[in-house]
């Protein structure tokens, strides 16, 4: 494996999360590594979802739930309740399912991250706006309509802006939950080329339905089933060699 | 035998969805029909804004400023009263209050549109403008003020459901959207879930104030029915809807104040009816802002 310890951007140890009663996620440890892209893959309803909303605890939202265990950050727990969310937040954007600008231009999009950290300065957030949007690689689409309605986008255009929102606020880690489920062809391939361009400068994890999405983008997978992390190696590895034979069965389409 | 009864049966609902549409044209036409002998025999500009309300007087006046200034007093102050109380109280359930508050306060917020209006103006004559008078030392405290406050209390629930109704529509992704770029609950809440549910809650008063407009029962009994062009707000005043049930007993049928009573009713119809339009345009707007449409 061509990676050393101190590559390691995010340590998960021992995790559980509970819905209620629930044990959602059983103990798992993970490690996330620098500019690295860590796909999660499972069956629906595995926990692969409920897992990465741990890391920016995004979790907190659902009422009765309970996490366990420990996630490291530069050296402070995430899951500890003293850790500050906010703070955690602008270190770990999320990218979701379904793509979810909200009801405000493409500029007011991008600027938010922005103006909640209390930016003011005019020059500064037109900058951070167009530079956003070219790591997007949205920038050429919208740079002539950055006051219409974002809702006015393809859905493929606002995942890419919803992207670059994320990007806005300067993020180390980028989760990505499913970010294609509900995109065409066309516009998964310009999210996957993405992907491939942001990982030079973000950690990334992302979880897929779609194991030829895994197997393009990533270069580590964890496959996960009923809350468990059954396997965890390089994805080119895990796609030809799996260790476990639950890995092996989902691969080979037996169940999921 | 069978195709009969069905179209019996297809021609009845037919008929009952109709009949609604006939009272609807029955009403209108009536209202017409009454008030145009009203604004023939006195020139609609004097009627409209004629300063003067003596319709039992030798000569008679009727001038019915008074009344339109006394509604919209009476209404602007309620505003007051039901926008602050009304919306506040959405943002509680909807933002801050657990499930189990929940459950409890929003039946309990409907329950005060199913209180009748007569006890709420029990409760304006009996309470309320007591009160008044002696918190303001004025000479009575049946008055616009008092009115403004018991009519503002009754148009509590209709911004309160339909503000909540307007925050509960708003997608939870944009919240999550809004909490994973580090924004706080506070932030969320004014700068993501208000202005999305911005054109909802703008419905919600404006049916409250439709709501406000229309009342009667209870400006009759609260407001101090004096028809003049009010001064201030603890003046006795005489809104629209409260001089058509205090005096359309009293005007001979066919007389003009009979006539003008009912292009009083005729004004009130059409402010009602311009604020629904309004909130329908505006609720169809928000939701195609949203997404939720098309």
């Amino acid at each position: 494996m061509p990676v050393k310890n101190n590559d390691v951007r995010i340590k998960a140890e021992n995790v559980d999360f509970y819905y209620g009663t629930h044990k959602a996620i059983k103990n798992i440890s993970i490690d996330f590594y620098n500019d690295k892209v860590t796909a999660f893959i499972g069956p629906s309803g595995c926990g692969k979802s409920t897992f990465i909303r741990l890391l920016n605890r995004m979790n907190d939202l659902i009422a009765n739930a309970k996490a366990c265990g420990s996630i490291y950050l530069d050296g402070e727990n995430i899951l500890s309740p003293k850790a500050d969310v906010v703070k955690i937040r602008r270190k770990i954007g999320m990218v979701f399912q379904k793509p979810n600008p909200f009801p405000k231009s493409i500029w007011q999009n991008i600027s938010y991250g922005l103006e909640i950290q209390g930016e003011k300065d005019k020059k500064k957030i037109e900058a951070v706006v167009e530079d956003s949007l070219r790591k997007a690689a949205l920038w050429n689409e919208v740079k002539d309509r950055l006051r219409d309605n974002a809702l006015k986008l393809s859905g493929g255009q606002q995942q890419r802006l919803c992207i670059a929102r994320c990007l806005a606020v300067d993020p180390e880690v980028i989760l990505f939950d499913e970010p294609c489920a509900s995109l065409d062809p066309i516009s998964t391939n310009k999210i996957e080329d993405l992907i491939l361009e942001l990982k030079k400068n973000y950690t990334i994890a992302i979880v897929t339905h779609n194991m030829q999405q895994a197997a393009r983008v990533s270069d580590f997978t964890a496959f996960m089933y009923l809350g468990e992390l059954i396997e965890f190696g390089v994805t080119s590895q895990i796609f030809t060699v799996p260790k476990e034979k639950k890995t092996e069965e989902y691969l080979s389409g037996k169940f999921g | 035998m069978r195709s009969y009864k069905e179209l019996a049966i297809k021609m009845l609902f037919t008929v009952l969805a109709f009949s609604s549409l006939v009272f609807l044209a029955g009403i209108v036409f009536v209202l017409f029909k009454e008030s145009i002998p009203a604004i023939s025999e006195i020139n609609l500009f004097d009627f409209l804004f004629g300063k003067y309300w003596y319709p039992t007087f030798e000569p008679a006046e009727f001038g019915v400023l008074p009344l339109i200034l006394a509604s919209l007093e009476v209404a602007v102050g309620a505003l007051f009263v039901c926008v602050p109380l009304g919306i506040g109280s959405a943002l509680y359930v909807n933002e801050l209050a657990s499930a189990s508050q929940k459950q409890i306060l929003k039946p309990l917020i409907e329950t005060l549109a199913s209180i009748p209006s007569i006890i709420y103006g029990f409760f304006g004559m009996l309470i309320v403008a007591p009160f008044i008078q002696k918190l303001f030392n004025i000479p009575t405290g049946l008055c616009a003020f008092s009115a403004s406050v018991v009519l503002g209390v009754m148009a509590i629930p209709t911004v309160a459901s339909i503000s909540e109704d307007a925050l509960s529509f708003v997608p939870n992704s944009f919240k999550e959207a809004s909490y994973s770029l580090g924004a706080n609950r506070w932030q969320t809440l004014t700068k993501v879930v208000i202005p999305a549910a911005a054109s909802g809650i703008s419905t919600s008063v404006i049916l409250g104030m439709s709501r406000i407009v229309g009342e009667t029962m209870t400006v009759l009994m609260v407001s101090g029915g004096a028809a003049v062009i009010p001064k201030s707000f603890f003046d006795p005043v005489r809104p629209m809807t409260a001089t058509i049930a205090a005096e359309m007993g009293e005007a001979a049928v066919g007389s003009a104040h009979y006539h003008c009573l009912f292009a009083i009713g005729l004004i009130l119809f059409l402010i009602t009816l311009v604020f629904n339009a309004l909130a329908e345009a505006i609720s169809r707007k928000y939701r195609i802002k949203l997404g939720l449409d098309r």
